[in-house]
């Protein structure tokens, strides 16, 4: 039998949401009542736990290369780097883009230190929603406060959308990055979709 | 729609919670002197008081840490939230002012 090696098994993936590929483009809306719906699939995401004072916190914290987020609501870095994203007072999440080689250097950053890296890639998928009526469509069933005065761009919570635990990312002015677990991610989807229908027609007075 | 104070988070809706019962219920400090009678009382016996209770919460959809409070079970009415290890803020009947570590 002939062997075959197969050297990039990338092409073997699938995202949570590849299947819905097109219905996302299609139930989005453009326009001043606009709502876009977007995956943003295969993103590298560890989790990091280390307690804030610690020497393991200092050494992950230069490691991240952005640092990490003091309290709730913080993301240090930015959307098209890396992000780290504050999950609890001594837990943390880094989001960068596919690729993004991070995980080793954190590992030894951590070394025996007590605390945890842990590679998170394939835990959740990124949804991104975004337009004038993005924040409108996540009112529906987000119970955190979204208006702007409490939840800027820049930041982040972890909260749900319809029964959904979720990160909410707020990655951008109008632009929300929602995090569901990977075997949520077509029901949140589906729900965003619905959610988003209203905005394709004129507002009823 | 009611509004619970996370110690870590803020305010959030009271969904996003999960509830633990009374708080400061100590651990037996030699658990297998306990005759059964007593481990049942220490596992499953718990006040029922009207008025200011010191109860256990977790943020579940949140930042998953669990925390104590200080309710009113006739109004409803959160008088006082804590972190774990932190004094109890008010007195009530299940736990003194200077209250536990759990
Ligand atoms: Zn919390």
């Amino acid at each position: 039998m002939a062997e075959q090696v197969l050297t990039d098994i990338s092409v073997l993936r699938t995202s949570p949401l590849a299947h819905l590929a097109s219905a996302l483009e299609q139930g989005s809306v453009q326009g001043e009542r606009g709502v876009k719906l977007r995956e943003i699939a295969f993103t590298t995401q560890i989790g990091v736990r280390a307690e804030p004072g610690t020497e393991a916190h200092a050494a992950l914290s230069a490691a991240t290369g952005v640092g990490l987020p003091a309290s709730v609501g913080q993301v240090a870095g930015n959307p098209e780097g890396t992000a780290v994203i504050w999950s609890g007072p001594d837990e943390f999440l880094a989001v960068a883009p596919e690729g993004t080689e991070l995980f080793a250097d954190l590992v030894q950053a951590l070394g025996q230190a007590p605390g945890q890296v842990v590679d998170l890639s394939a835990n959740r998928t990124v949804i991104e929603l975004s337009g004038p009526s993005a924040r409108e469509v996540l009112e529906k069933g987000c119970p955190a406060d979204l208006h702007p005065r409490s939840f800027t761009a820049g930041t982040a919570i972890t909260t749900v959308l319809g029964p959904v635990p979720v990160v909410l990312w707020k990655s951008a002015e109008d632009t929300f990055r929602v995090l569901p677990r990977a075997s949520f991610a077509d029901y949140t989807a589906r729900w965003l979709l619905d959610a988003m229908a209203e905005f394709a027609s004129a507002p009823i007075d | 729609m009611m509004l619970i104070e996370c110690p870590w988070c803020g305010p959030r809706n009271e969904t996003e919670y999960g509830y633990g019962g009374e708080a400061h219920v100590a651990y037996p400090s030699d658990p297998s002197a306990l005759n059964d009678n007593e481990w049942a009382k220490y596992l499953f016996y718990r006040q029922n008081p009207k008025g200011l209770f010191a109860e256990r919460w977790v943020h579940s959809a949140g930042c998953r840490r669990w925390f104590n409070a200080v309710r009113d079970t006739v109004t409803y009415e959160f008088k006082a939230v804590y972190k774990p290890g932190e004094p109890q803020p008010l007195k009530t009947t299940n736990a003194p002012a200077q209250g536990g570590t759990k």
